[in-house]
């Protein structure tokens, strides 16, 4: 077996919550990184994906347990361990130039060595002639291969990839994904290991040696797959097909939360994150699924091609069809339920009453706030209450999302209103002469 | 493109140094240099209290005192500068500073500067025994005092706020503290920082009587300067000389907006951090003119050059593998520690405070001082109010005019930065003449100088409201009440509270200037906060100007926390989405 260079050991991260409880994020991770591997993190967004990334970065310090590397603990940022950012990160006010020796003067490198190592890396990235230019110039692929020139030239032993190619248009992204891919078989970078955090999941599998689907709530590792496929690998070939069809299953299995046995519809519990889908998205997506040449059942790669949505954009869009029970989701597949065939012949009217239904028999916290309106003569509550229910499971950001997502969940079922002004929730007009429906 | 020397001038004179745009530069080089070390030397001469120092209303003597002015305020400019530097570094890394030096320039912030500089006048001059300098000290520091605090504040907000990655980034690469400064933060503040240097300049010109012709603590100096001359000019009531002292003050903004900010400020645009170029880059003769020249450009790489050269002596000696990176623990005691301290020296404060107020002045005084503080505050919201029913409906009119708000956004900007006080001496004729009450009549000037800053802020707000809105409420025939109601106001509030907030903070400090005014021999006063601490600073009475100038940061600083905050918030949060 190759030589580890990056060994994480029962690592537990949390972070204070705004009412000062803790929330794990990474529960018991362990993982090692090997020599001359490139491996890819996929998860929801929330997974914890990009802290333990940060971790390894040693951006981040952990709660518990070892990060270790090449047998030395780390305690912060090493000078061997580089990493490309999402949007970049790049320096407005520094030339490209002076942007990829920024590692290098840090260090002290002397002027004339340092422009030289430079050039060189601009080279190799595919940037030559646009030493002077500013990053404002360029467009976003031409920026990102600044960021990866600055991350190789200080010679990295691991190469961190923090979704770097998600701000990217889809065709610049694969051309960009390809030439790294190019290199590192040539051995044209120094690098001995890589890793991907990835959101989409044919990246993930066109790259990776090993692909970790990490569960989030708290997150943690739930499923490897090792890819023993060469490089480089045709996205249209049968074997990686099945692969990406086995990632999208372990992705939708038992939607999220560990230990939970894969294909049985999931119970929501009442702080639980909620999946952010807009209504628009939902409809568009059952639209589609009912649809030729689907039929009311699909499989996620197929149907992400089809809708044009990316794996982030798509998978909780079908978390949320298959929460509200208006479609099933098995092994990486959707299958549309009766009630789903239902909303989606119905017309308006029908289309929110049933989605109201369903929301309150799904979504123990719609329900929660639907009946506690109902307990209040006035019909209406502040959602400050709410709010911190579910921080006291989220963290500020997320459950203020979850919140929103909820509100406009309600709203499209006509279950409650939101007063935006008032940061009031309030049942809908009418609905307090009227028995309370069940 | 590139340039071609050899077409006007012999290669040897060519290659002998520098092109033609070094030579035609270099006069104006050495005319500065010439300028700056005589002003310098002006400034050191031999004093002794007491001693008259000569002073004409003279215009031939104007460049003069406006060299001496000119080098007063860049003089303080440059040590608000290093000021700056080291309060937004202290505060923005180190956690315990942060606690203590916040709130201290809030309070900082809302000390008026005649109240800084009765208090050090006298070590001031003490520094310096037998020489001019001393007296020269104190003004720089009323100037300093006008123009640190902003500056300090936006460049500590921006270095807070440097967006995560970019952080991050500066981490994994290994830039050290001394690195980060230079290459991350500084440039990141620059734009904020630039703009807030200009209105410190404003604050300063407006300050310039105040700083230059000492009148506090019994001392009773005239520094060589406009602001003397001004001065001088009003004991004498002399209008000519006033108009004339207009005139030279307007050549002082201008040089300063030619040669100073002009060439910084399109210098400073590299370091926009948003993206798209859609706005015209803003530009400066001055400065295209210096890039173009090879000599002086070659200095400036140099002086670079040896910047750089420091990044390499203070790196990071280790990386986050060795055991010196290892976070240290206990810190956690420490800061409950220095927190007990603060709160102690805070609460030993109020205590010696209660107690000097006790014995030196008496409770009813304070009573009265508050009395006073609610009629400034009366004033001030009042003028606010409507200086925001004037200028407004102006500002959207202008905005809404691309071609209008180009033009005037730059007049406005260059009033605000002009002294109201000099307005001062005609509002007195007038007043006097017909018999007016002054404590109706003096309260405009208040904000004479301040409501510029409501108006280019509302023409900003105004000329950025998205084509697609404008096109959109057409469409819809929105009309009279409602097209303001529903569409314009919303659009500029958030530009409008912001500043009308830079608004009432100069009005409150312009109130020690305009609630107290003097022509020669009569002398006008309207009841207020501003007035009560310009007598006490005349008389140089120690407890009641410490006393006034507590009682208007409470004042300042409620009004900043009750008022504007909240509003400023709302805005943030309702108006855009």
């Amino acid at each position: 077996m190759a030589t580890p260079i990056l060994e994480l050991q029962g690592i537990r991260k949390s972070f204070r919550a705004a009412d000062g409880t803790e929330r794990p994020v990474l529960e018991g991770v362990d993982f090692t990184l090997r020599e001359g591997e490139i491996v890819a993190l996929l998860g929801r967004s929330g997974s914890g994906k990009s802290t333990l990334l940060r971790i390894m970065a040693g951006l981040i310090g952990v709660d518990a347990g070892s990060v270790q590397y090449r047998g030395q603990p780390l305690y912060g940022p090493a000078r061997a361990i580089s990493m490309v950012f999402q949007s970049f990160a790049l320096f407005p006010w520094l030339t490209v130039q002076q942007n990829v020796e920024l590692g290098l003067e840090a260090r002290g490198v002397p002027p004339a060595e340092r422009a030289e190592r430079a050039e060189k890396a601009i080279a190799l990235i595919g940037l030559a002639g646009f030493e002077g230019a500013l990053p404002r110039e360029l467009s976003g692929g031409m920026r990102q291969r600044v960021g990866i020139a600055r991350a190789l030239v200080t010679e990295p032993d691991v190469l961190l990839m923090d979704e770097a190619f998600s701000a990217l248009d889809v065709l610049t992204g694969e051309r960009l994904r390809d030439d790294i891919l190019e290199l590192w078989q040539q051995g044209g970078m120094p690098t001995q290991a890589m890793l991907v955090v990835s959101h989409n999941i044919e990246e993930a599998v066109l790259m990776a040696d090993r692909v970790l689907v990490f569960a989030s709530d708290p997150g943690r590792v739930r499923s490897q797959l090792a890819i023993q496929l060469p490089r480089p690998r045709d996205p249209d070939s049968l074997e990686v097909r099945e692969l990406i069809d086995e990632v999208y299953a372990l992705m939708t299995a038992g939607a999220g939360r560990a230990g939970r046995p894969a294909g049985e519809a999931e119970k929501l519990r009442l702080h639980d994150r909620l999946p952010e889908a807009d209504v628009a998205r939902m409809d568009g997506l059952l639209e589609l699924l009912a649809d030729a040449p689907f039929n009311g059942h699909a499989d996620l790669p197929q149907l992400a091609e089809e809708s044009e949505l990316t794996d982030d954009e798509l998978l909780p869009v079908a978390h949320a069809i298959g929460l509200l029970g208006l479609a099933q989701l098995q092994q990486g597949d959707l299958h549309l339920t009766p009630i789903g065939l239902r909303y989606v012949d119905g017309g308006h009217v029908l289309r929110q009453e049933i989605f109201g239904q369903q929301l309150l028999a799904h979504v123990p916290l719609a329900a929660h706030i639907r009946h506690s309106l109902e307990q209040d003569p006035a019909g209406a509550l502040p959602e400050q209450p709410f709010l911190r229910l579910l921080q006291q499971h989220q963290d500020a950001h997320e459950a203020e999302r979850s919140l929103r997502t909820v509100i406009e969940w309600g709203r499209h079922g006509e279950v409650f209103e939101y007063d935006f002004h008032a940061r009031q929730i309030r049942l809908p007009d009418g609905a307090l002469d009227e028995e309370p429906e069940d | 493109m590139t340039r071609r020397p050899g077409l006007f001038f012999p290669r040897q004179v060519v290659d002998a140094g520098g092109n033609r745009w070094d030579w035609a530069l270099l006069p104006l080089v050495l005319a500065a240099l010439v300028l700056l070390a005589y002003g310098g030397a002006q400034m050191a001469r031999p004093y002794h209290v007491g001693e008259a120092l000569p002073l004409s209303l003279d215009p031939w003597q104007l460049p003069y005192y406006l060299l001496r002015t000119t080098l007063r305020m860049l003089l303080a400019l440059l040590a608000s500068l290093l000021f700056s530097f080291a309060f937004a570094a202290a505060a923005s890394r180190w956690r315990p500073a942060e606690k203590l030096l916040v709130p201290l320039l809030d309070i900082l912030q809302s000390i008026p500067i005649l109240g800084f500089l009765s208090i050090t006048v006298t070590g001031f001059i003490a520094l310096f025994p037998g020489n001019l300098f001393g007296v020269e000290c104190a003004a720089i520091f009323a100037i300093f005092t006008s123009q640190a605090w902003n500056m300090a504040f936006s460049l500590y907000q921006s270095m807070r706020t440097v967006p995560g990655e970019l952080q991050e980034a500066a981490r994994v690469f290994q830039l050290s503290g001394w690195q980060r400064f230079w290459r991350l933060e500084l440039p990141f503040a620059m734009p904020g920082l630039l703009w807030n240097m200009m209105m410190s300049m404003s604050g300063g010109w407006f300050f310039v009587v105040a700083s230059e012709a000492i009148a506090v603590s019994g001392q009773n100096i005239k520094l060589p300067g406009v602001g003397s001359y001004i001065a001088l000019a009003i004991e004498a009531r002399n209008l000519n000389a006033i108009g004339w002292a207009i005139g030279g003050m307007l050549v002082g903004i201008l040089l300063y907006d030619q040669l100073l900010f002009r060439p910084l400020v399109a210098w400073a645009d590299k370091f926009r951090f948003e993206e798209g170029g859609q706005e015209s880059a803003p530009s400066s003769w001055l400065l295209t003119w210096a890039r173009r020249t090879e000599r002086l450009g070659r200095l400036v790489d140099r002086a670079t050059g040896a910047l750089v050269r420091t990044f390499s002596w203070f790196r990071l000696q280790h990386d986050g593998t060795s055991i010196r990176a290892r976070p240290r623990p206990g810190t956690h005691t420490v800061e409950r520690v220095w927190d007990a301290v603060v709160a102690a020296g805070v609460m030993f404060a109020v205590w010696r405070l209660v107690g000097f107020v006790h014995a030196e002045v008496g409770w009813a005084e304070v009573g009265h001082v508050l009395l006073l503080g609610l009629a400034t505050m009366t004033r001030v919201v009042l003028l606010i109010a409507l200086a925001a029913l004037v200028w407004v409906p102006v500002g959207i009119w202008i905005g809404l005019r691309p071609v209008w708000a180009g033009r005037l956004q730059a007049v406005a900007q260059f009033l605000a930065a002009f002294p109201a006080n000099l307005m001062f001496p005609g509002v007195v004729v007038l007043i006097v003449h017909w018999k007016l009450n002054p404590d109706l009549w003096l309260s405009p000037l208040m904000v004479f100088g301040t409501q510029w800053y409501i108006l280019f802020n509302v023409i900003a707000g105004a000329s950025s409201i998205p084509s697609e809105l404008r096109f959109a409420a057409g469409n819809l025939g929105l009309k009279g009440w409602l097209k303001w109601k529903r569409y314009l106001l919303p659009a500029v509030f958030p530009s409008f509270v912001t500043g009308a907030i830079t608004a009432s903070g100069g009005s409150w400090n312009a109130s020690i200037v305009a609630e107290y005014v003097t022509w020669g021999d009569t002398t006008l006063e309207a009841h207020g906060l501003g007035s009560y601490i310009a007598h006490m600073t005349a008389v140089g009475d120690f407890p009641r100007i410490a006393l006034g100038i507590g009682v208007m940061c409470v004042f300042v600083m409620g009004m900043n926390h009750f008022v504007w905050r909240r509003l400023y918030r709302l805005a943030e949060d309702r108006m855009h989405s």
